[in-house]
């Protein structure tokens, strides 16, 4: 194989950008390891599945400039497949989420097939049109219990021993498959793979020309966001042990948007913050209601205008390193 | 990781039981938490009028007279499931609520009761309406105050149907409680002799209800029963007025009226209207003076019976605090609450049965006409009343597990 | 009464009808999304919440004010379309430059800021709003009791749409516009001032949607969700209409009102989705719309 011959700033600024990956990693999973003994266990495994929603949701944005405005399609159905296959056929925790997970990945692939033929703003609204459709058909079908949701959703033994009942327990799954799972978008958006849908970000004609099948790449980032967006519904549904509209409503699409907004659209870290930042604020303000979706739009006009690198972004520019 | 732990969770039960101890020594604290709609199409029957009742409640069982303090929060569920359990978990985890109240829609107060019976707290019913609250899914942790849909549907489906209105086409909000409502009429219905026509469901919210009701009038059936409540039922009894239902010789029966849908709709479009309620605030002296009272924080509204109910079990749940001398054990607060007769100036007395379901006499109203309301509030008379025992479901019936017999 | 494939027709002629008014609402929003789209290259989310201001500003008007329904017709798309330039001149005009991702999510933001104050003030329970005096009643036709408003929305909405059709196809004012949509520079030189052209129709694009609240007022519950459902089905319409032409968004839109009434009738459990499964069908067949011009 011919030698790769590459300029020894690229090297450089990559030994740069793994050392604060390394550095922003280490911070996330010390916090993550330490949070459960001072904060509300149950809060922070929403953040964790929210964060990785978000993450999900960045992967298409950010590295291939695609926005989905339908993504909480996969992560509510998902939800539904693995809420319905723990309760209503008792099967095992991991079942049941690789159930959502592999429902969230054919979603995607079907959403993914009919999205792609369009561009921008156009697949922004098909995404949205597509996700309103299945929210409409989740308010019908039996099997979503409709308003009602499906309730009471057993946590059950994940792998016959370990007691999902438990908080904690459930906490420590949770903490390791996210950051698992963000991991491993790390490791693609850091491959040959990532490398050519940041290409297409860039400059798909160019892409094009250069011999790369662009449309298929973009579905293959398409599904792989489906299908961790539909990794974290599955987690979600088991525990809070329940799967409701809200999870397939386009509040639900409009509020990975702005987690990963804020956050900073395209960067490493981001989603983390976001989801972190929009919890804290949803659950802090509940009893104020309706002020929540006022703070929610102020916050995406402030990003918009003033704030498009969000948090992680401009914390990154600050320190001149990449997160 | 898992010794860990161990040892950290060991460390704060001691710490828990020795504070626990600590805090026993001086009053008891007792903290109550009113969960409704606040802003949305429930935020009239329930909504900070419910936070007003329990207060009032609060302050006639006048806690520092028997050694305790009670704190009240509040929070909007927004009508969905799982905003409900998310609060619920909350208050419960790391607020140390006691006694969740009031709980509209039916779909989040079986959730939320779920989450009641894990922890073993309290949950004061008020405002959802299913009656499986008090039937398969019955807990020893809940009390089911005001009203449910089997009580509804036996009080004004009886009365309808024995007055002519034999034929029904049921037009059902799609969620638990429009189920349960569909479903203990058409029971209801059939079983006096009379038929269903056809039905159809509607999204929770609906605004423009057209379709539904063109389908409604192509079934000629002589009722249109309206299995829903809140905004739907006054949208639907709006519009119906636009495609002259009535005026085709078909009435609708508001299975699920309260007061504040009367007034909103106004006494010209509701008159006629039949509907049951278990509380009216101008039915004697002993209301009457509530009433006003709680339309000093509420000026120019009326309470709905399920704003009544809040106060009326929450004063019987604090009651039954006080003389257990501790709120930490739910099902034990709710066994006590049942051994206890109840007495109120807005139901009167009355008990808690075994499966959870507080029996008081039920009243079938007619909505009067504009020119016989005398005054700001004078909307209803009474037509019926049936005695408690009558009024709700027998308890073998339920299918309620704890019910052995 | 008789029978079409085993529907009475009552049932049939009413629900087409209804069909009718829906798409009347269709076309008019999606007519309004195109005029913005068309000009701004920006989707308006906003576009919903803009229709839900216009049917509370009917109501405040009649409410505090005591003007009526028919001033209403004017005075309130005039005020909200004001309402509308100064987005545009606050927010809109620094996007041009950047991706449309921007705009889409801008508008998105307005639309929950608009849609949460309302809430906040009026609750979700809705606001009464009469049908006007001389339009109350209805007609019995035989085959259904057509109300005599639900008739104005109909025709009034065809009027409307053909005017905003023949002023930017055919005069002078519309053909500045769509020049100075294919190339602004090259209108510019010629002395047109294009940034006003651009406000005055992102104004004139809000000013359609407020119309349609207006309209919607009297027979739709008046409540700060009314535009958000919607909105959604719009941007079905505007997909499978594309977004090339005036008339494509038109007639898409009551064409796909009567598909709505007729599923009502045949098949009700898929009426909600039926437009989305058409939008399916047709990215699958014709990705650039029935109208559209291929990208």
């Amino acid at each position: 194989m011919m030698e790769r011959v590459v300029d020894p700033l690229v090297l450089q600024k990559r030994r740069e950008a793994s050392v604060s990956f390394a550095v922003g990693l280490a911070a996330l999973a010390g916090f993550f390891a330490v949070a459960p003994f001072i904060m509300y266990p149950v809060f922070l495994m929403q953040v964790l599945c929210f964060a990785l929603f978000a993450c999900a949701f960045n992967l298409l944005i950010g590295y291939v400039g695609l926005v989905s405005f339908g993504h909480a399609l996969y992560f509510g159905w998902a939800s539904y497949f693995s809420a319905y296959t723990a309760k209503a056929w008792g099967w095992p925790p991991e079942a049941a989420i690789l159930t959502g997970t592999a429902a969230a990945a054919v979603l995607g692939v079907i959403a993914g097939g009919l999205a792609i033929r369009r561009q921008g703003i156009y697949f922004a609204m098909i995404t949205l049109a597509l996700a309103q459709m299945m929210y409409l058909v989740a308010l019908r079908v039996k099997m979503t219990g409709g308003e009602d949701g499906i309730q009471a959703v057993p946590r059950g033994w994940l792998f016959g021993r370990f007691d999902l009942a438990n908080d904690m327990t459930m906490y420590a799954v949770v903490a390791v498959v996210v950051l698992a799972a963000f991991l491993l978008i790390y490791r693609i958006i850091n491959s040959p793979f990532g490398e050519v849908l940041k290409a297409i970000r860039e400059n798909e004609l160019r892409t094009v020309s250069l011999g790369y099948k662009t449309e298929r790449y973009k579905l293959v980032a398409f599904v792989l966001s489906a299908t961790l967006a539909g990794l974290a519904g599955s987690l979600k549904a088991l525990v809070f042990q329940l799967a409701s509209l809200t999870d397939v409503h386009w509040t639900m699409s409009g509020d990975v948007v702005l987690m990963t907004l804020l956050g900073g659209l395209g960067t490493v870290f981001g989603p983390f913050v976001g989801a972190f930042c929009v919890v804290a604020m949803q659950n802090y303000l509940a009893q104020f209601g309706q002020w929540v979706l006022v703070i929610q739009g102020v916050i995406f006009v402030v990003c918009v205008l003033l704030f498009r690198r969000g948090i992680i972004g401009e914390l990154a520019r600050y320190l001149r390193v990449k997160l | 990781m898992k010794l860990q732990m161990r040892i950290t969770g060991g460390l704060a039960f001691a710490l828990a039981a020795l504070l626990g101890t600590a805090a026993q020594a001086e009053d008891i604290t007792v903290k109550l938490g009113v969960l409704n709609d606040m802003s949305s199409l429930y935020s009239d029957i329930g909504g900070q009028g419910s936070v007003v009742a329990a207060k009032m409640a609060i302050a006639d069982f006048n806690p520092a007279a028997h050694g305790m303090k009670v704190e009240l929060v509040n929070a909007d569920h927004l009508n969905k499931p799982d905003v409900g359990t998310n609060i619920a978990r909350q208050w419960f985890d790391v607020d140390h609520v006691d006694a969740i109240i009031d709980v509209p829609t039916s779909s989040v107060a079986l959730a939320v009761n779920e989450v009641v019976r894990e922890k073993n707290r309290v949950f004061l019913i008020s405002g959802a309406a299913s009656s499986d609250l008090t039937g398969p899914k019955c807990s020893p942790n809940s009390v089911h105050w005001t009203y449910d849909t089997w009580m509804l549907a036996n009080s004004t489906g009886k009365s309808i149907v024995k007055t002519g209105g034999t034929t029904w086409f049921f037009l059902t909000s799609d969620y638990a409680f429009g189920h349960a409502l569909e479903r203990d009429t058409k029971a209801v219905v059939l079983a006096n002799g009379g038929q269903v026509l056809g039905g159809v469901l509607h999204p929770l919210n609906t605004q423009d209800f057209s379709s539904f009701l063109l389908q409604a009038q192509a079934s000629k059936a002589k009722i249109i029963g309206l299995a829903n409540a809140g905004g739907d039922t006054i949208n639907a009894i709006k519009q119906g007025a636009e495609f002259g239902i009535t005026v085709g010789g078909q009435n609708f029966a508001g299975l699920l009226v309260f007061i504040n849908d009367v007034q909103a709709l106004g006494l010209k479009t509701a008159q006629g209207l039949i509907l049951t309620e278990t509380f009216y605030w101008d039915m004697n002296d002993g209301t009457r003076a509530w009433t006003k009272r709680w339309q000093a924080e509420r000026p120019g509204k009326f309470p709905a019976m399920t704003v009544a109910g809040v106060y009326a079990e929450t004063l019987h749940y604090l009651k039954a605090v006080a003389a257990l001398k501790s709120a930490t054990d739910g099902k034990a607060v709710v066994a006590k609450m049942k051994d206890m007769p109840t007495d109120d100036p807005l139901f009167g007395k009355g008990y808690i049965r075994a499966d959870g379901r507080k029996i008081h006499p039920a009243y079938l109203f007619e909505v009067k006409k504009p020119e016989e309301s005398k005054y700001d509030g004078d909307v209803y008379k009474l037509r019926a009343t049936a005695a408690a025992e009558e009024a709700f479901r027998p308890l073998k019936d339920g299918g309620c597990p704890m019910v052995t017999n | 009464m008789f029978e079409i494939f085993g529907i009475p027709s009552q049932a049939l002629f009413g629900q087409l009808l209804l069909g009718l008014i829906n798409g009347s609402f269709y076309a008019l929003l999606s007519l309004g999304l195109a005029v913005i789209f068309g000009m701004l290259n920006i989707i308006n989310f906003t576009h919903g919440a803009q229709y839900m201001m216009g049917a509370f500003c009917a109501y405040l008007l009649l409410q505090y004010l005591g003007i009526n329904y028919w001033a209403a017709l004017i005075i309130v798309p005039i005020v909200v379309g004001i309402f509308g330039i100064v987005i545009e001149r606050l927010f809109l005009q620094h996007l041009h430059k950047l991706d449309h991702l921007y705009g889409l999510i801008l508008t998105f933001g307005l639309a929950l800021i608009i849609e949460g104050v309302f809430r906040n003030y009026y609750g979700s329970s809705g606001q009464p709003y009469q049908v006007p005096e001389a339009l109350r009643g209805g007609r019995n036709l035989g085959f259904m009791f057509l109300p005599n408003y639900r008739a104005w929305v109909i025709a009034f909405s065809l009027v409307v749409c053909l005017a905003t059709w023949y002023a930017i196809e055919r005069t002078r004012l519309g053909s500045y516009l769509r020049a100075a949509t294919e190339n602004p520079t090259l209108v510019r030189a010629f002395g047109i001032n294009v940034p006003r052209m651009v406000t005055l129709t992102y104004g004139f694009g809000v000013a359609l949607a407020a119309l349609a609240g207006v309209m919607a007022a009297p027979i739709y519950n008046v409540s700060p969700q009314m535009g958000s459902d919607l909105i959604i089905v719009v941007f079905a319409v505007v997909v499978i209409g594309g977004m090339g032409s005036i008339m494509g968004a038109i007639v898409t839109g009551f064409v796909l009102g009567i598909v709505e009434g007729l599923t009502k009738v045949f098949f009700p459990e898929a009426s909600n989705t039926v437009i989305f499964g058409i939008m399916i069908i047709v990215l699958l067949l014709r990705p650039a719309g029935l109208f559209g011009r291929p990208a």
